[in-house]
């Protein structure tokens, strides 16, 4: 095996991953309703196809891509569409979003798959295949997962890292999925080596997960991959963290600005290999995943295999519900990289991996004031990212935008080790991810000034250049009209027109009076 | 001496000539300055400033004819870049050409009530309304920069401005310090 690396700071968190392990993977039973967002990844918006009273069976398109960093959304189940409307959706900012409502009839009635052999397709049309299964990163970050395998495959993949590593506390999905699905992940696998032809390939799985190890590694024996092997890492938090893993695994590090790509490295979860097999052989689109229920404040923490769209609130029932009342602070996510939730009836959406139930007063509330830093430099010492947590704070603080890009602001993965070793209790991440919101708005609005520069000068340009034509006209006019006349002279015998005007009607009534005679 | 005084001419001819080369060769096309100073205004082109628009008011910053302190859409913001371009005094904007606003506003129009008349299409310094003549007018809204000057020539009053409605993707991190001076105040 090949020897490992280090990545700087990190921390070793108490794991509570017993909590929800301990009963096994159940399927989740079909809501009444179901609430399916059209965006549930990062990307553009998708296009609606289906209409209100509409009847969809399971695994029909319901919205399909507009662009390329995009991912469509079926169908959970069969049923009517009710609604089509702005629904709150599972965001940090609690706002709404365009959601698909679809009545449940409970048939689960599925649309036909068209399905053929993944070993008769060639790469292209297998990534084509994972495009319309509406497939996206179910590590959390919901990155399209076509698009990432397409550049992947024109950049030239050195090494694919599977990661099964899911390092933050509570979380036991992909450690689920693993020990259930561990032949689908391996081919799945065995599909990403088709499509980017990698020269080897690792699976990386965190040394706390001794069961999911040990089912993969049967797996891997059952269905051999090429130059493939399982990687136990560490149990250091964050060692899922894409850079991380990667500079455990290979020793290298992305370089600042890049991308795994630009090192010839290519990461995906064990989630989406598992979700690719699926896809490609038996058709079925990403309808459902593993979701944790966890946390201090639930009955029966557990994981469940539940369709997109439930919304949280019968998940809860699933687990038994709250355990100490309504006194409840929802996360969605873990306790380091989650974010709260306004409600319990969001839905469950592609990168909903943990739902965390906690008691209010277990959860470190922000009193609304923190001390101040004292320099102790801990920050420095945990930050995986290799940055000054302390200097970013001071200039984020300060509103010193551009500063705080100097000191590689969007290095920071948010992890939260900073603030969880703060002795000052300092919300440094708020003020990472406030500072980050501000750079971007700005940017938004530099993009939209430039646009409408452009449009003004275009139109300045237009209005001269009509301007230009219609004076021009206006000179041929002017210039034939002072042609016209003098010709007009030679032709006719009058030189005067009213004396030519006044001999036509003498004419005219001359001949009128003959008439009459 | 003389030796001297012929190699130091010859050498002083010589750079001339290098010097008159380069000036027609890299000769800088327009006023470098105004460019950074456009690039520095919000290019709502709403003539607030009392110019034809975000160029005509950068030009005239740069020729010295106006203050840097006569933008309403771009707001303090605006005054202090432009005070650190320029290098001088950072100045209060001046109230009387119309105040801030923090929230970007839209125009909408109103097509029930539109008659069609293009007045509207020919106010707008971007291009953003969309319509024929006794046709439907409409505004593109992503284009729209919210300057307003569609209202004055509306002879029905048929458009609006509306703050744009924040959405998901506009949606901002609260900084801590927000918070915490809300707590201070409170």
């Amino acid at each position: 095996m090949a020897k490992l690396h280090h990545f700087h700071g990190g921390l070793v968190l108490d794991g509570h991953k017993a909590e929800s392990l301990t009963r096994g993977l159940r399927q989740a039973s079909l809501p009444q309703k179901l609430i399916l967002p059209l965006r549930q990844h990062i990307g553009d918006y998708n296009k609606p196809l289906v209409g209100v009273g509409q009847r969809v069976l399971k695994g029909e398109t319901i919205a399909a891509c507009s662009s390329l960093i995009c991912a469509a959304v079926h169908a959970s189940t069969s049923g009517i569409v009710s609604e089509i409307s702005q629904f709150p959706v599972a965001h940090p900012s609690g706002q709404a979003d365009t959601c698909v409502v679809i009545d449940v009839d409970g048939e689960d009635e599925a649309a036909s798959a068209d399905i053929v052999d993944p070993g008769t397709l060639a790469p292209d049309e297998m990534i084509q295949r994972i495009c319309r299964a509406g497939i996206v990163g179910l590590g959390g970050a919901a990155f399209p997962t076509p698009p990432k395998l397409s550049r992947g495959k024109s950049h030239g993949v050195d090494t694919l890292i599977i990661n099964g590593v899911e390092c933050e506390p509570y979380i036991t999905c992909d450690d689920m999925l693993m020990r259930n699905y561990a032949a689908e992940v391996i081919r799945g696998c065995g599909y990403l080596q088709k499509i980017l032809t990698p020269r080897k390939t690792l699976i990386a799985i965190e040394d706390n997960k001794p069961e999911a190890i040990s089912a993969m590694s049967q797996a891997l024996a059952a269905h051999p991959l090429a130059a493939a092997e399982i990687i136990p890492v560490p149990t250091i938090y964050p060692a899922g963290g894409e850079k991380q893993l990667i500079q455990i695994l290979t020793g290298k590090e992305v370089p600042h600005g890049n991308l795994a790509f630009d090192i010839g490295l290519l990461c995906q979860n064990v989630g989406t290999c598992a979700a690719i097999t699926r896809a490609l052989e038996t058709g079925e689109p990403l309808i459902s995943r593993i979701v944790t229920c966890s946390g201090d404040n639930v009955v029966e923490p557990g994981n469940w295999e539940i369709r997109l769209g439930t919304p949280i609130s019968h998940l809860l029932e699933l687990a038994g519900g709250y355990r100490h009342g309504d006194d409840a602070y929802l996360v969605m996510g873990g306790p380091m990289m989650g974010f709260a939730l306004s409600g319990d009836n969001l839905p469950i959406v592609k990168s909903s991996n943990c739902i965390l139930v906690m008691r209010e007063e277990t959860i470190p509330h922000s009193p609304g004031y923190h001390d101040e830093c004292i320099r102790c430099g801990k920050c420095t010492e945990v930050c995986p990212a290799r940055l000054l947590p302390q200097q970013l704070y001071w200039h984020a603080r300060a509103r010193a935008y551009e500063r705080t890009q100097e000191y590689h602001l969007f290095e920071c993965i948010e992890c939260g080790c900073c603030s969880a070793v703060c002795p000052s209790q300092i919300p440094l991440v708020q003020y990472y991810r406030a500072a980050k919101s501000e750079i971007r708005a700005a940017q938004k609005a530099q993009f939209k000034a430039d646009r409408a520069r452009a449009r003004f000068e275009f139109r300045e340009h237009r209005l001269l250049v009509k301007k230009q034509r219609d004076e021009e006209r206006r000179r041929l006019k002017r210039e034939a009209l002072q042609k016209k006349p003098a010709q007009a002279v030679d032709a006719t015998t009058f030189a005067d027109p009213v004396q030519a005007a006044l001999e036509r009607v003498r004419e005219r009534k001359k001949a009128a009076q003959e008439e009459t005679r | 001496m003389l030796l001297a005084i012929l190699t130091i001419s010859l050498m002083a001819g010589l750079f001339g000539l290098i010097l008159g080369y380069a000036s027609i060769r890299f000769r800088v096309e327009g006023n470098p300055i105004v460019d950074q100073i456009d690039a520095l205004l919000p290019q709502t082109q709403c003539g607030q400033c009392t110019y034809a628009g975000c160029r005509p008011y950068a030009e005239a910053i740069a020729n010295g004819e106006a203050p840097i302190n006569q933008c309403p859409p771009g707001g303090q913001a605006t005054i202090v870049a432009l005070a650190d371009l320029l290098d001088t005094e950072v100045l209060e904007l001046n109230a009387e050409l119309g105040e801030h606003l923090d929230v970007t506003l839209v125009a909408v129009i109103d097509e029930q009530t539109c008659i069609g008349c293009t007045l509207c299409i020919q106010a707008c310094p971007v291009d953003a309304i969309l319509g024929a003549s006794k046709h439907m007018h409409t505004v593109i809204a992503a284009e729209c920069t919210g300057c307003k000057l569609c209202l004055p020539p509306c002879p029905v009053d048929c458009i609006d401005m509306v703050p744009v409605q924040q959405t998901i993707d506009d949606w901002k991190w609260s900084n801590p310090l927000d918070q915490l001076q809300l707590v201070q105040d409170g």
